[in-house]
């Protein structure tokens, strides 16, 4: 955990056509660090997370203003490259959504997608990235078989791997264990925690008890809306806004 | 760090995929252009209403015309029944199994056959064996068998957007199950099997090869209001095969073009048909 | 009364199911029954096998060869064409315009044009090509051939023209198909490979074609068989010599070979045809087999 901003969010509005999804969001996200998005669902928080890799871009009728700087550099600027940007912010979704090919395709999608052939290095990489996944010893023998014959756990291991690949920065995590039974839950929060000393993750998460066990850092949204954010037990412990309180002692949501 | 990449394979890789999708406009708009260019000029009163006659030197198609209604109705006559009845069974009283299997493999076989197919089994079977002849009878026999597969799949998924609500509502009333099909689902498929018997006669306006094998190419107009049952009897050469015939053996161009132009504006009339049809068919699922 | 009345209902239902049944027995049962003959009349090798086509001479020859081959080469001419473009095409309908309201409405005004284009009639090209395709084949030939001792000129009717007819008529069913299995590709992989920084065109090509590919492979199937089929539209543009299929040759393709000889042929000859028939019909057979297993394949990959 240190103090390194490494991404700047500041006066962030977003439109959904007439629908004002995100409202003024200012926050900084620091290196090394998990910083995790809570709230009740609709409350803005995967979209403010998409806005970080600009997967916004996708939707049509979307209106961004404000600024997002990643390593002091405007991504919204006209002249930004967004797959270099997604090369070094990378994603992790819902659903395990790996691709129909093999794992070691998969792995290595990403990787060859920038332009690297080299069969040694190609190897080299997937196997480094399984081992970051914690799924190495799993799948090594069966690395030429389709993803698909995996657990959900597993896949999403193996789609948590699949983005380490590209070798990141940031990593941001969309809800990444809700699909997911307990024990595979629990496997994935312990290697965010081993993740964390190479790379900055943002976990958006419907459960509060996995924001207190992982997160350095949490924000809470509420309709579009950033309520407060500060250090985890901080928030938990002391939440300076009423709405904060209410939503963490289960009043709503 | 993250500033654009050049990537001049991309671009011409959409280029080459914008040039694909115009292709497929660029060819209708030229064939539409083109037919109408050359054939307009043959399309009048006395083209569609005479028939070629050396002795009254004149160049005409009613004939065909005759002939291609009469083969779009009796064939229409006998397939319709059989291909809705046919879908009713298979949606309403087949149980999974074997049978439903085995039909729907069959139905999925007649739709893969090629019409010069069907031509060539209608000419052996219709034609000789049960000695029709060159007739009109044959031709429709034979295009039966080609535009079954069209309309009972259209009825089936027509049948299958119908909810159970309806069928339970009415077998829970104590209605039997034919007058429920005759009352209920017919009625709330009836777009669907619409859209299925347009599509059929645009198979049959369109379609050549299995005709030229069975009905032959005769294009005298049948005499009298009784001659038309005679003339079912009798060989007869619908559109595509007169046009077939003038490009070809006749060589006289300018006629191929008028009655592309005709089959042109059947076809166009069709398709808008079809499209209204489902466009009506979907707003109703919506509601 | 009522229950009779229902029995008698159910089985006329059956029995109208059962005409599709009856057909395909009944169609497979005389292309063999008509087919089979001659086939041991003339000899299996010297029929499929011989090269030499001429049924009408003093010491008649009956080598279907060429024309097995001309259907064959004709049929992978018109796919090579057809599929990259129809492919491609299908791309652009479901990954290109996007879901913008300008983007939809192209893309529906596209689909609309390839509708039309499968609602043609097959003789309708075949004009189009005997005009505007033959005379342009036959500058060509007279550029390329001038000279030559050994080609025979063919006015431009020839295996190149009937490929292109072709590749025309099954562009529509291989668009169609490809799209809706381009559609089905789940969003999330799309998703998937563009959070991993891969451009929009790599994710198409690399992700969602892929994803897609048995139901790609469906529509190209449909389109041999198509192809294959096809008669009259190609008996109009490809000459009809019985030839070895080079480009530009006057070639007779299985299908052709039945539409032009069928109403003269008459003995042996006509039995021959009937075989030609046959082949035709086994092709398409095997044909139907991989389609089902296709589809098969699909819905396995579905679970």
């Amino acid at each position: 955990m240190s103090d390194n901003t490494i991404i700047s969010v500041k006066d962030l509005n977003l439109y959904y056509g007439t629908n004002h999804a995100l409202k003024n969001v200012s926050m900084d996200i620091y290196e090394n660090s998990i910083t995790a998005f809570i709230g009740p669902s609709g409350c803005g928080k995967s979209t403010f997370l998409k806005t970080l890799n600009r997967m916004n871009d996708l939707v049509e009728n979307v209106k961004i203003t404000g600024s997002i700087s990643f390593a002091d550099e405007d991504i919204y600027a006209p002249s930004v490259d967004t797959t270099l940007l997604r090369e070094r912010i990378g994603m992790v979704f819902q659903q395990p959504n790996p691709f129909p090919m093999s794992i070691y395709d998969n792995i290595a999608y990403g990787p060859r997608v920038h332009g690297i052939r080299d069969k040694r290095k190609l190897d080299q990489i997937v196997e480094e990235s399984l081992r970051g996944a914690a799924i190495f010893d799993e799948v090594k023998d069966r690395l030429k078989k389709s993803a698909l014959g995996l657990s959900g756990g597993q896949q999403q291991r193996i789609c948590i791997a699949r983005a380490l690949a590209v070798r990141p920065t940031v990593l941001l995590m969309d809800e990444p264990t809700s699909a997911l039974d307990p024990i595979s839950t629990l496997k994935i929060e312990e290697l965010m925690e081993e993740l964390k000393k190479q790379y900055t993750i943002v976990v958006v998460t419907h459960n509060m008890q996995q924001a207190l066990r992982v997160a350095d850092y949490t924000a809470f949204f509420l309709v579009g809306e950033m309520v407060e954010y500060g250090e985890t037990k901080v928030l938990f412990s002391y939440p300076q806004d009423k709405r904060t309180e209410d939503y963490i002692t289960g009043r709503f949501g | 760090m993250t500033k654009k990449k050049l990537r001049i394979g991309e671009f011409f890789l959409y280029g080459l995929i914008f040039l694909c999708a115009f292709v497929a406009v660029l060819l209708l708009i030229f064939v539409i252009f083109y037919v109408l260019s050359k054939g307009m000029k043959r399309v009048n009163i006395p083209f569609l209403t005479t028939v070629t006659s050396v002795r009254k030197g004149t160049v005409g198609i009613a004939g065909n015309i005759v002939n291609t209604l009469l083969v779009i109705l009796v064939t229409m006559l006998f397939a319709t029944p059989i291909g809705i009845g046919a879908a009713i069974y298979l949606n309403e009283y087949a149980k999974p199994g074997k049978m439903v299997t085995v039909i729907e493999f069959a139905t999925e076989v007649l739709a893969g056959i090629p019409s010069i197919i069907f031509g060539l089994f209608g000419m052996m079977f219709f034609v000789e064996t049960l000695g029709l002849g060159y007739s009109i009878l044959s031709g429709s026999l034979t295009l039966i068998l080609m535009v079954l597969p069209l309309i009972t799949r259209n009825t089936q998924e027509a049948l299958k957007t119908v909810p159970d609500g309806y069928r339970n509502g009415a077998i829970g009333l104590g209605a039997g199950k034919f007058y429920m099909i005759r009352t209920i689902l017919i009625p709330s498929a009836m777009p669907g099997i619409i859209t299925g018997v347009i599509l059929a006669v645009g198979r049959i306006v369109g379609e050549s090869a299995a005709l030229l094998l069975t009905a032959g190419a005769a294009k005298l107009l049948p005499k009298g209001f009784l001659g038309i049952f005679d003339k079912i009897m009798q060989s007869g050469g619908t559109l595509t095969i007169q046009l077939y015939l003038s490009a070809t053996s006749e060589g006289d161009f300018d006629s191929a073009f008028g009655i592309a132009v005709v089959l042109l504006v059947i076809v166009l009339i069709i398709n808008l048909l079809t499209k209204a049809l489902t466009a009506r068919f979907d707003v109703s699922k919506q509601k | 009364m009522k229950k009779t009345r229902e029995k008698i209902a159910g089985s006329i239902f059956l029995i109208t199911a059962i005409v599709a049944v009856v057909s395909v027995f009944a169609i497979t049962f005389y292309m063999f029954l008509k087919g089979a003959p001659a086939i041991f009349k003339v000899g299996a090798l010297p029929l499929l096998f011989g090269n030499v086509w001429e049924p009408t001479a003093a010491n008649p020859s009956y080598g279907i060869a060429y024309i097995i081959l001309s259907s064959v080469i004709g049929t992978f001419g018109a796919v090579l064409i057809g599929v990259p473009v129809g492919l491609m095409t299908a791309v652009f309908l479901t990954d290109i315009t996007g879901s913008s309201r300008a983007g939809r409405s192209l893309s529906k005004w596209i689909s609309g044009a390839v509708e039309l284009l499968a609602a043609i009639p097959s003789v309708i090209y075949g004009l189009i090509g005997m005009m505007v395709l033959n005379p342009f084949m036959y500058r060509l030939e007279k550029i390329i051939f001038t000279g030559s001792d050994t080609h025979q000129f063919t006015g431009g009717a020839n295996l190149i023209s009937a490929v292109i007819v072709l590749a025309i008529m099954i562009l529509p069913t291989v668009i169609n198909v490809s799209c809706s299995s381009i559609r089905a590709v789940p969003q999330s992989l799309r998703s998937a490979s563009l959070a991993l920084g891969a451009s929009k065109l790599q994710t198409i090509f690399k992700v969602v074609i892929p994803a897609a590919k048995s139901g790609i492979m469906t529509g190209v199937v449909l389109g041999i068989g198509r192809a294959l089929g096809e008669a009259m539209a190609i008996n109009m543009v490809a000459g009809g010599a019985v030839n070895l299929p080079l480009p530009f040759n006057s070639v007779r393709f299985l299908t052709t070979q039945l539409v032009s000889e069928m109403s003269y042929s008459s003995g042996l000859h006509r039995q021959v045809l009937f075989t030609v028939g046959l082949v035709l019909y086994i092709f398409i057979m095997i044909i139907n087999f991989l389609l089902t297993k296709l589809k098969k394949k699909g819905e396995r990959e579905d679970d």
